[in-house]
C-alpha cells in the first residue's frame, strides 16, 4: 500500500515539476490576491469628506470647525454659503457630511444657551454612516465640554465628572480591520487554490484516459486519492506559510498563539480543501467544469458564509446552520485565535476536529464514486 | 484449462442495453479476438472483465476470480492497454516504467529486471530519459504494452491496440502478442482492424450487444460463407452493384476500398458447377452498360470481413 502511495505522489511531483508555468501561477497568485484583497478590504473609514455652511462666521464658529479640522478622520472639503449648495454638496457626492453651524452660534454660547447644529450625513451606505455620526458624536462632546471647563473654571468651580468611561480594545488594539480581515483572506486563498489544484490535476487524468490505467490497476481508490492529495499537501503548506510570512511583512500579522496549533489546523483545514477538490473532480468531465465547479464551491460560500466579511451571528437561523458546512468558518475561527487573540489551544482545539471531520467524509464519499462507477 | 469464463453478462445503462447476456470462454494462452463495430459493446465487456464496471447480472471468472465479487483480485491478475496508450506524456520513458512498476508493487531487483524487459521489447534502450510525448506512436505503442504486462499478468486485455499505428508498427506489435501468448499469457483483445483478427486464434462476434458468431477464422468463414465470393475492379463500382442487386443473384454486395465483393446467392452454383460462368454472368451483364469497364474479376477466398459484413447484414434483415 505504501508503495503504491509513493509511487503516485512521486510521479505527481514530477508532473508538477515539469510544468513550470503553473507552478509559477500556483505561488505568484495567492500572494498577489493577498496584497490586493489585504489593502483593497477595509471597514476603516479615514478622512471622512466633509463640506462646511458657516452662517455665524466668528471666531467661536471658526473654533468649533477647526477642533474636526484638526483631527485625522475629517477633511474640510469645502466651504459654502447657501442651502442649494448644500444639497448640492451631498447630492453630487463630493461630501459625506456637511455642518451648518446657525448664525447666533457663538451669541448663545456667550448667553449659555443651547445651541443646535446640524449634520447631514449621506446616509447611503449605513455601516459608513453610522461610523461618521459616532465621529460626530464624539467631537462635538469633546468641543462642548471644553466650554464647559472654560464657564466652570470662571466661576472657581472645578469641574466633577461622576463616571469616566475608559474603554480599552483587545485583541485588535486599533480596531484595524485588516487585522480582522487577514485570517478569512488566508482560509479563502487556500481553499480556492487547494481545491482547484485537486480537481484539475484528477480531471487532467480523466481527460487523458490514464486514469483508466490505474483503475484496471490494483490500486484501491483510497490510495488513488491519498497519492494525489499528499503532494498538493505539501505544496499548499508552502503556500499557507508564504501567506502568513507576507501577512507579517505586509499588515504586521504575527502568530500570538501556539505554532504547533497553527500548523496542525492549517493541515486540517488544507486537508478538507484537497478532499473536498477531489469530490468535484468526480462529478467533472472536463478541465474547464472542474475549475468553475472548483471556484463557485470553495470561493462563494467561503467570502458570503463563514463568518469572513459577515458575522455568522448577525445571519438569520436557518443560515446559520447552513454556515456549518463550510470549512472555512471552521479555521477562521482557528486562524482569529490564533494570529489575533493568541489564545490557548483548548478554546480552539475542537475546530481541528470538525476541520478533520469534513476531509473524512469527503475522502468517504470520494472514493465510494470512485470505485462504485464510472466516474474518475 | 479457461482462463476466462463468461456468463450470461448483461450490462444495462438506463434504458440502453450495451452488452446483452453473452457467454463465452478463452482459454489459456489463447490470442482471442473480440470483434464488433463501434458501440457494439466492446468496450463496456472489456471494462466489466477487467473488475472496473459491475456487471447488471451474469458473472464472469476472470483467471478464476469472479468479477462481480472479487474485483480486486481480478485486477491483480490482469494486464489492461487501451488505444489511449495511457502513458503519461509528460514523464520520460524511466519514470513512465518506474510509476507503472510502483502501482504493481514492483521494487528493487524484480523493477530493474523488468524494466529491462520493457525497454528491450519496446525498442527504447538508450532513450530511457526520453520524455514520452516525443516518442513516435509505434514506439508508445510498445512501451504501453511493456508497461502494462510489467507486473507478468496471466492474462492481458487490448482494447484496440493498434488504432492510428502504422502497418510495420502493427506488424511487430502483433509479433510481440504472439511471443507473449507462446510464453502462455492469454491475450484478449478487441480490433476494428479484420485482417488483424485473422492472427487470432479464436473470435467471437457481437453486434448491438449480441454474440452473433464465435469460432476460429477458418471455421466462421466455412460456416458462414458458404457461396461464392467475387472481387470485381470497374471503372464504376456503385453502377456495377446498382445493376447487380437487381438481378438477384448475390446474397450481399459490400464495398472493399476500390472493389466489390460479390458474395453470390447458391442458387447460381447449383445450376451450374463452371466456376467461370459465374463470371461470365456478371461479365455479361455489365458489358450491356457501355461506359462501365471491368479490369479485373476473379473469384477470392473470403475474408473475415466478408463473415462479418454478412452477419451483420443478415441480422439487420432478419430484424426487418
Amino acid at each position: 500500500m505504501k508503495n503504491k502511495i509513493l509511487s503516485i505522489t512521486k510521479k505527481e511531483f514530477l508532473q508538477i515539476s515539469r510544468d513550470k508555468r503553473t507552478l509559477m501561477i500556483i505561488f505568484i497568485l495567492p500572494v498577489a490576491l493577498l496584497i490586493l484583497f489585504g489593502y483593497a478590504i477595509t471597514l476603516d473609514v479615514n478622512s471622512i469628506n466633509m463640506g462646511v455652511y458657516d452662517k455665524d462666521n466668528t471666531e467661536a464658529s471658526r473654533d468649533f470647525i477647526n477642533s474636526f479640522s484638526g483631527s485625522s478622520y475629517f477633511k474640510i472639503v469645502t466651504y459654502v454659503d447657501n442651502d442649494e449648495d448644500v444639497n448640492k454638496l451631498l447630492d453630487d457626492g463630493i461630501v459625506q457630511c456637511v455642518v451648518v453651524i446657525p448664525d447666533k452660534f457663538s451669541a448663545d454660547i456667550a448667553r449659555k444657551e443651547d445651541v443646535n447644529i446640524q449634520f447631514l450625513i449621506d446616509g447611503l451606505d449605513a455601516n459608513t454612516a453610522s461610523i461618521i455620526l459616532n465621529y460626530v458624536n464624539a467631537a462635538t462632546r469633546s468641543y462642548s465640554a471644553e466650554i464647559t471647563k472654560e464657564v466652570l473654571a470662571v466661576k472657581g468651580i472645578k469641574q466633577y465628572v461622576p463616571i469616566d468611561l475608559e474603554p480599552q480594545f483587545w485583541y485588535n488594539k486599533d480596531l484595524d480591520t485588516t487585522q480582522y480581515f487577514l485570517p478569512g483572506l488566508i482560509a479563502m486563498l487556500l481553499i480556492i487554490i487547494a481545491v482547484i489544484l485537486t480537481s484539475i490535476s484528477l480531471v487532467r487524468e480523466k481527460e487523458l484516459g490514464t486514469i483508466e490505467q490505474i483503475r484496471v490497476s490494483p490500486v484501491t481508490s483510497f490510495e488513488l486519492i491519498i497519492g494525489k492529495i499528499i503532494p498538493y499537501l505539501i505544496i499548499s503548506l508552502v503556500i499557507a506559510y508564504s501567506i502568513l510570512l507576507m501577512g507579517k511583512v505586509l499588515f504586521d500579522v504575527t502568530v500570538k498563539g501556539s505554532h504547533l496549533f497553527l500548523f496542525l489546523g492549517t493541515m486540517s483545514y488544507l486537508l478538507a480543501s484537497l478532499s473536498m477538490g477531489v469530490l468535484i473532480s468526480t462529478f467533472a468531465d472536463s478541465q474547464q467544469v472542474a475549475f468553475q465547479m472548483s471556484q463557485l464551491i470553495s470561493q462563494l460560500p467561503t467570502v458570503i458564509l463563514s463568518g469572513f466579511v459577515f458575522p455568522i451571528e448577525s445571519m438569520p437561523f436557518p443560515i446559520q446552520i447552513v454556515s456549518n458546512f463550510i470549512p472555512a468558518k471552521y479555521f477562521i475561527i482557528l486562524l482569529r485565535d490564533i494570529l489575533i487573540k493568541g489564545v490557548s489551544p483548548e478554546v480552539y482545539g475542537t475546530q481541528i476536529l470538525y476541520l478533520l471531520g469534513f476531509a473524512v467524509v469527503f475522502i468517504f464519499l470520494a472514493a465510494r464514486r470512485i470505485r462504485k462507477e464510472n466516474t474518475v | 484449462m479457461n482462463s476466462i469464463e463468461v456468463k450470461n453478462l448483461s450490462k444495462v445503462f438506463g434504458n440502453f442495453i450495451s452488452v446483452n447476456n453473452i457467454s463465452f470462454e478463452v482459454k489459456e494462452g489463447e490470442v482471442f479476438g473480440f470483434l464488433g463495430s463501434n458501440g457494439a459493446g466492446k468496450s463496456t465487456t472489456i471494462k466489466m472483465l477487467c473488475g472496473i464496471l459491475e456487471p447488471t447480472s451474469g458473472d464472469a471468472l476472470v483467471g478464476g476470480y469472479s468479477i462481480a465479487t472479487q474485483p480486486d483480485e481480478v485486477k491483480k491478475n490482469i494486464g489492461y492497454m487501451s488505444q489511449k496508450f495511457s502513458l503519461y506524456n509528460d514523464l520520460t520513458v524511466n519514470e513512465n516504467i518506474n510509476f507503472f512498476g510502483g502501482v504493481y508493487g514492483l521494487e528493487n531487483k524484480l523493477l530493474k529486471d523488468r524494466k529491462k524487459w520493457v525497454l528491450e521489447i519496446s525498442g527504447l534502450e538508450g532513450r530511457e530519459d526520453t520524455l514520452t510525448s516525443s516518442l513516435s506512436v509505434g514506439f508508445k505503442q510498445r512501451l504501453a504494452l511493456g508497461c502494462a504486462v510489467i507486473h507478468e499478468p496471466k492474462i492481458i486485455f487490448l482494447d484496440e491496440p493498434t488504432g492510428g499505428v502504422d502497418p510495420i508498427s502493427r506488424r511487430k506489435f502483433w509479433d510481440l502478442i504472439t511471443d507473449l501468448s507462446d510464453k502462455g499469457t492469454t491475450v484478449f483483445v478487441t480490433t476494428h482492424y479484420l485482417d488483424e483478427a485473422e492472427f487470432c486464434g479464436r473470435i467471437i462476434l457481437i453486434d448491438a450487444g449480441i454474440l452473433i458468431a464465435a469460432g476460429s477464422p477458418k471455421e466462421l468463414k466455412k460456416e458462414y460463407i458458404k457461396n461464392k465470393v467475387i472481387q470485381l475492379d470497374c471503372s464504376d463500382i456503385y453502377k456495377a452493384a446498382e445493376i447487380l442487386e437487381k438481378e438477384n443473384i448475390t446474397d450481399s454486395i459490400s464495398i472493399f476500398g476500390n472493389s466489390l465483393h460479390l458474395t453470390m446467392k447458391e442458387q447460381i452454383r447449383s445450376l451450374n458447377e463452371l466456376e467461370d460462368d459465374e463470371i461470365k454472368i456478371i461479365t455479361d451483364l455489365l458489358s450491356n452498360d457501355n461506359d462501365l469497364k471491368i479490369y479485373h474479376i476473379s473469384e477470392i477466398s473470403p475474408s473475415l470481413e466478408d463473415v462479418f459484413l454478412y452477419l451483420v447484414e443478415k441480422k439487420t434483415a432478419d430484424e426487418e
